[in-house]
């Protein structure tokens, strides 16, 4: 089977989030890259998918030039090629990157390129609008599950699962199908050297989709008010106990 | 102009995230009506409920499909009602089901999607406030399209009453594809019981790669039964395959919403925080006393965890006179 996947990259933020002076970014000079933990789930299934029955398996990712680092990370996990929608940097809105996504594989429909599936992630881990999955799916006229922390293929269909209060809920959709998966669907893999080496000379299909205007337009970032508090210490070393528990016994719960 | 609120059910009830996104949904309404949409049989058992909130019509749609969920149909549902009602706005709750369901009506409609706003006025284009990286970062953003949709962030807003005297209920059964059927539970398996859930436990003890191993956790565990509580980890931890990916707590792990949470060793990389913000209190342990998480704790002892929690184990005995 065929397996797209797309990904995001985002920075890695660590501690403290600081921005741009335009507030129009985070500001990522000192920052490394990657994609959300869903998507690395969605990486991980594609290539054991394929692994399993066979096909190709394919990274997509719409950003700018550096982006080409997360789908070498993918191809480093074994993902077989790469198809990068080359930006100017802007952030697109989710509308506007589905519709780059959807033209992408409609152009790739007259050299015979099908997917029987295609992953995202529940939500990207920095704009987290929930819908790009979705959006493409009814484009191209398939079926989609969200949030999937169980994805099991068979006999030309996908069982989907999602995990509810008390268990998990079950979808099950025919093939070709868009899904978008949760961190905890899998256990990803590490990159080997020598995989990390045939991922540089995996192929990386570069196109330049034209930026339409977004309907979801962002106009400033802001760092959430009034989160920074003042820790009460209670004490240093394993002397402070007696203090942590009146502190216990004040809030109700020793 | 008629704002449409569509409402998630719990047995009984409606979903508290739910009479949130009411509660909002009037504020953007402006004294307008309130419109609500809920789905499947007996369905209008939350209409007083409704009323109480400021509902002006329950709105029933009828259709076999909607005996478990099924995304799509509620969405084509809810493009036909708003489309009926000339709603200016959709709003469902940001919970996992009110995204997926507005997303689907997205792009049934061909219109952007905000999603978890915590503000929102009306207006051509609208200006909204939306969570960004799980709540570390706000964006304002302009929201085009002729019908406004967006979710409501869970508790961005508290549900509040406004009671509305004669609510009235209007049952009609929407226009289903076949292929808006494809999509819906058909089954749910029983997850394994055992332990407290960490959503809903009162106290939650964690650690992170501060633990030095899975072993380390034994610790961890000790000071969580004795507090009748659970056993948290950061994302550093399950990467590490210490402990499951249902023990995460973090922006794609559990969100969890205790009295109390006991962080050990954990630095405070705003991944984690953003699943921890709805704890009423936070106590971190930790041996840097500029850790990131210091920042948003309420208390804190500075020192090295496998010294401080059993420390902490022994005292509670001893105040329990054990």
């Amino acid at each position: 089977m065929n397996v797209l996947v797309c990904v995001k990259r985002v920075p890695l933020t660590g501690g403290r989030i600081v921005l741009t002076d335009d507030a129009q970014a985070i500001a990522t000079q000192h920052l490394g890259f990657t994609i959300s933990p869903h998507e690395e789930c969605g990486v991980e299934e594609a290539v054991r998918l394929v692994e399993q029955s066979g096909g190709e398996s394919v990274v997509l990712t719409l950003g700018p030039a550096e982006a080409e680092e997360q789908l070498r990370d993918a191809m480093a996990l074994g993902i077989d090629r790469a198809i990068h929608l080359v930006t100017g940097g802007d952030e697109w809105d989710p509308q506007g990157t589905a519709a780059a996504i959807v033209e992408t594989i409609e152009a790739e429909r007259p050299a015979g390129v099908e997917y029987d599936l295609i992953v995202f992630g529940n939500e990207s881990a920095d704009a987290g609008g929930y819908q790009v999955g979705i959006r493409v799916a009814h484009a191209l006229g398939l079926p989609v599950a969200t949030g999937l922390k169980g994805v099991v293929v068979s006999d030309g269909s996908v069982r989907c699962e999602q995990e509810v209060p008390g268990g998990r809920d079950v979808f099950v959709l025919p093939l070709p199908a868009v899904v978008t998966v949760k961190e905890g669907l899998n256990f990803p893999r590490y990159p080997s050297v020598p995989g990390r080496m045939r991922a540089q000379r995996k192929p990386v299909a570069v196109r330049s989709p034209d930026a339409v205007s977004p309907r979801l337009a962002k106009v400033r970032l802001v760092s959430p008010p009034g989160q920074k508090k003042e820790a009460e210490i209670l004490g240093h070393g394993p002397e402070a106990a007696p203090r942590v528990i009146e502190v216990l016994q004040k809030i109700g719960v020793a | 102009m008629s704002v449409l609120v569509v409402v998630e059910r719990q047995p009984g009830a409606v979903d508290e995230l739910s009479l949130q996104a009411v509660t909002f949904a009037r504020a953007l309404a402006d004294g307008a009506p309130v419109h609500a949409l809920v789905v499947g049989a007996h369905a209008d058992s939350v209409t007083p409920t409704l009323g109480e909130h400021g509902v002006t019509t329950v709105h029933v749609a009828e259709d076999e499909v909607f005996a478990s969920y099924a995304p799509l149909a509620v969405a084509r549902a809810t493009a036909e009602l708003a489309g009926r009602l000339r709603a200016t706005a959709v709003v469902a709750a940001g919970s996992e089901r009110g995204n997926e369901v507005l997303a689907h009506l997205g792009a049934l409609l061909d219109l952007p999607l905000a999603a978890n706003c915590v503000e929102a006025t009306s207006g051509d284009p609208a200006r909204v406030t939306r969570l960004r990286w799980g709540g570390s970062l706000l964006e304002e953003a302009d929201l085009h399209g002729d019908v406004k949709l967006l979710t409501v962030a869970p508790h961005a807003v508290s549900a509040t009453h406004a009671p509305v005297a004669d609510t009235s209920v209007e049952r009609f059964a929407p226009q289903l594809s076949d292929a808006d059927r494809v999509i819906r539970v058909s089954a749910r398996t029983q997850a394994a019981t055992g332990g407290v859930s960490l959503a809903e436990a009162k106290v939650v003890v964690s650690s992170g790669r501060g633990a030095g191993s899975a072993e380390g956790f034994g610790i961890i565990e000790e000071l969580a039964d004795l507090l009748g509580g659970a056993v948290g980890c950061s994302r550093a931890v399950t990467m590490a395959g210490w402990r499951p990916h249902t023990d995460q707590v973090g922006q794609t792990g559990t969100k969890i919403a205790p009295d109390l949470y006991i962080a050990c060793g954990i630095s405070g990389a705003t991944q984690h925080m953003a699943g921890c913000k709805g704890a009423k209190a936070i106590l971190a342990v930790n041996t840097d006393p500029d850790a990131p998480i210091l920042a948003s704790a309420d208390y804190a002892v500075i020192g090295d965890l496998h010294e401080v929690v059993p420390a902490i184990s022994a005292e509670l005995r001893k105040a329990r006179g054990a």
